[in-house]
């Protein structure tokens, strides 16, 4: 393999994790405060056709992706409302979600944006190469010659880890997570925190749509995430709940998802499909290891009824 | 005195399913509704595109057939879930399993050659079942034996299986006589037979009778007295001193079963052949089905009709005004978000509903109860009703 090829190989790999790992930080927050985020692919995609259609109508794809951001946060808010003040069931709900975003985003994207050949091209967001950083040899390149949004997500990772254990509202979220009647005696707003969590979830699913809709294609087709939505849950899962693992299982999976492709163009005898089962199958290996070893936040899928609104 | 007991409590009883049944209609309604609205925000007239879904669904003889041709795999898919929601588990991989137990259906169908077609379609159907038993099973082994959640396993085992076929019908079972990625075409002794000279198949008729099945097992049976109570309670089952792993597991086995015998169906009545993407998602629609069905077997069979209706309507839509069937999961979204939280939002409201209604039309009875009521253990039993009709 000569330098080119692996450079061109890890900077698709790069850009293939990005979507990933946004939409994984997502999920990590609302897991961490105790609520299993299912419909995450759902919000992917209104993010992804939201970001679209803002960059469309506004010819700008930052304004895409602010709207999206908005849109999705307000999906966030929505799950919330569902899942935490109706306490109904998260893993249902989370399905209905998908639906939700398949149905919304294939009806409106045909209407809006047209379909097939004459789907609407947008502005993508640029790549921006970062002065020295991407002078260095193999993965300079890779890392430092993408678009805005990976060095947000790039940034984001220590912002989580930071929030997660080294501020009290991380450590708020945290016991959430793991015990939300023991939080709630010792007054932490159990409701509120939850709330912030799934603003906050949808607001990365947003962006983790317009990394996939205006980063790399930079148009809407439909049902675009194919799946990255679960690889993103599986991520957090192999990445054991933290920040810094979520971030090395979005790059492995983002990785396997960019060998599988070059495979399929060079011809490579191992069957694709394999490649894109390896996320789903380490997942469940993952899962089955970790199992009795707690890593995952003890409430996670449990509705919470705080203190104060039960009757005496 | 007995005999005025039982015809109060049995009014209740109506009362409250008369009210059941007609917040499920309503719940239907509110999802029509969102849907018309989404139609009409995407510049498609909603009531042009009512009348062509109603059309296309039970216009005539030929889409009511086409209706429960539709409405065969969503039925499999809610019993699947069903099924496994009686026993506390969530069982969200039938897509997975209608994918495997397609393809176990399908090698059974293809390579054990020479058989007659009374005995062909049973085996083929029973390694459907096995198939989908064994991808369920998979993830509920993990959970009882590893305690790893068969919800994130069974969703991982679904794209596992989607990928599995895909690479089995472009690889080692593609067709040698095509160019395209599909299985060659069943033998005749593995298909279903049709009904009524249309698309319509016998695995329909096998759909409704596992239900009614289902149903026998779960309501009639110790075994499905163990698998409610499992659901229940899993503390107090096992304190019962019924076996509570081996019972999760088995369901799970069975929920398996039931969905790679729909996988198959769909292949052996409608398809004839298997290739990538067959099911668009009907693994994912039987839980809506399941829910609107509100989990009972017979329940299922209903709302599978109504989901059926509703997509091949839609595809009429599709072909007349160019709409996207997807339009379908608008309202199917809808109606599991309306069924699932009416229990919060609308509970307390339905329950005062029908202590008034039990007391405005239940008390022409309570009266003459009350004229036979003598004594004052008499006058106990009714008060005794009503603690009991909470």
């Amino acid at each position: 393999m000569n330098e080119e090829v692996i450079v061109s190989f890890l900077a698709s790999a790069i850009r293939l994790s990005v979507p990933l790992l946004l939409a994984a930080l997502g999920i990590l927050f609302m897991s961490r405060s105790g609520i299993l985020n299912i419909g995450m692919e759902g919000m992917v995609l209104i993010g992804a056709l939201s970001g679209v259609v803002g960059a469309y109508y506004f010819d700008s794809a930052p304004a895409g992706v602010l709207l999206a951001i908005l849109v999705t946060g307000l999906v966030g808010l929505l799950f919330g409302f569902l899942v935490i003040t109706t306490g109904a069931d998260q893993v249902v709900i989370g399905t209905a979600l998908n639906l939700f975003g398949l149905g919304l985003t294939t009806v409106f994207g045909r209407s809006l944006l047209g379909m097939g050949q004459e789907a609407v091209q947008v502005k993508g967001i640029p790549s921006v190469p970062i002065p020295l950083l991407s002078d260095i040899p193999y993965i300079g390149d890779a890392l430092f010659n993408q678009n805005v949004l990976a060095y947000v997500s790039y940034l984001l990772v220590p912002a989580a880890a930071f929030i997660f254990y080294k501020t009290n509202w991380g450590l708020q979220v945290r016991s959430v997570g793991e015990n939300p009647l023991a939080a709630d005696t010792l007054g932490v707003r159990v409701h509120r925190i939850r709330y912030i969590c799934c603003l906050i979830g949808g607001m990365l699913a947003g962006v983790a749509g317009c990394s996939l809709s205006l980063g790399i294609l930079n148009q809407f087709t439909e049902n675009m995430v194919a799946g990255r939505g679960f690889i993103a849950l599986s991520a957090v899962i192999f990445g054991k709940w933290t920040p810094l693992g979520t971030m090395g299982a979005s790059l492995l999976f983002g990785g396997a998802d960019a060998l599988q492709l070059r495979f399929q163009s060079f011809g490579i005898k191992i069957p694709y499909q394999f490649m894109l089962m390896f996320p789903y199958l380490l997942t469940m290996v993952a899962l089955a290891w970790f199992s009795g070893k707690s890593k995952q936040p003890a409430a996670t899928a449990a509705s919470y009824k705080s203190l104060a609104d039960r009757s005496s | 005195m007995r005999e005025a007991r039982k015809v109060n409590l049995a009014s209740e009883r109506w009362v409250k399913a008369v009210i059941e049944v007609l917040f499920y209609g309503g719940a239907v309604f509110i999802a029509l509704l969102a849907g018309g609205l989404v139609m009409a925000a995407a510049g498609v007239s909603p009531l042009e595109a009512y009348r062509l879904i109603w059309d296309g669904a039970v216009g005539d003889a030929g889409s009511v057939k086409e209706t429960l041709v539709k409405a065969t795999p969503l039925l499999f898919a809610g019993l699947c879930y069903t099924f496994a929601y009686r026993c506390g588990l969530f069982n969200i991989g039938a897509e997975g399993q209608i994918y495997i137990g397609a393809m176990t259906g399908t090698m059974a169908a293809l390579y054990v050659p020479g058989l007659p077609g009374y005995a062909h379609l049973p085996l083929c159907i029973v390694a459907g079942a096995v198939g989908g038993a064994l991808w369920a099973g998979i993830a509920g082994a993990l959970k009882i034996f590893k305690g790893a959640s068969e919800i994130i396993n069974t969703i991982m085992l679904n794209y596992v299986g989607i990928y599995l076929v895909s690479y089995m019908v472009t690889g080692p079972m593609k067709d040698p006589s095509g160019t395209l990625p599909q299985s060659a075409r069943l033998p005749e002794s593995a298909l279903l037979a049709k009904l009524f000279d249309s698309r319509l198949h016998y695995g329909f008729v096998l759909a409704v009778v596992l239900a009614i099945i289902l149903y026998v097992v779960l309501n009639r049976t110790v075994w499905g007295y163990e698998i409610r109570s499992v659901g229940f309670n899993k503390q107090a089952t096992k304190v019962m001193g019924i076996p509570v792993n081996r019972n999760l597991l088995l369901v799970m086995l069975v929920s398996g079963a039931i969905a790679g015998i729909g996988g198959f169906v769909e292949i052996a009545g409608v398809q004839n052949r298997l290739f990538q993407n067959f099911s668009p998602g009907y693994g994912y629609d039987g839980i809506a089905v399941a829910l609107v069905g509100g989990a009972h077997p017979l329940g299922n069979i209903g709302s599978a009709i109504l989901f059926g209706g509703l997509r091949s309507g839609a595809n009429a839509m599709q072909r007349m005004t160019g709409t996207s069937t997807s339009l379908v999961y608008v309202i199917q979204a809808t109606i599991i978000v309306l069924v699932v939280c009416n229990r919060y939002w609308f509970g307390g409201w339905k329950r005062q509903l029908i202590a008034w209604l039990v007391n405005r039309y239940g008390s022409r009875r309570l009266p003459e109860e009350l004229q036979t009521a003598h004594s004052a253990s008499e006058v106990k039993i009714s008060f005794n009703k009503g603690e009991e009709a909470r």
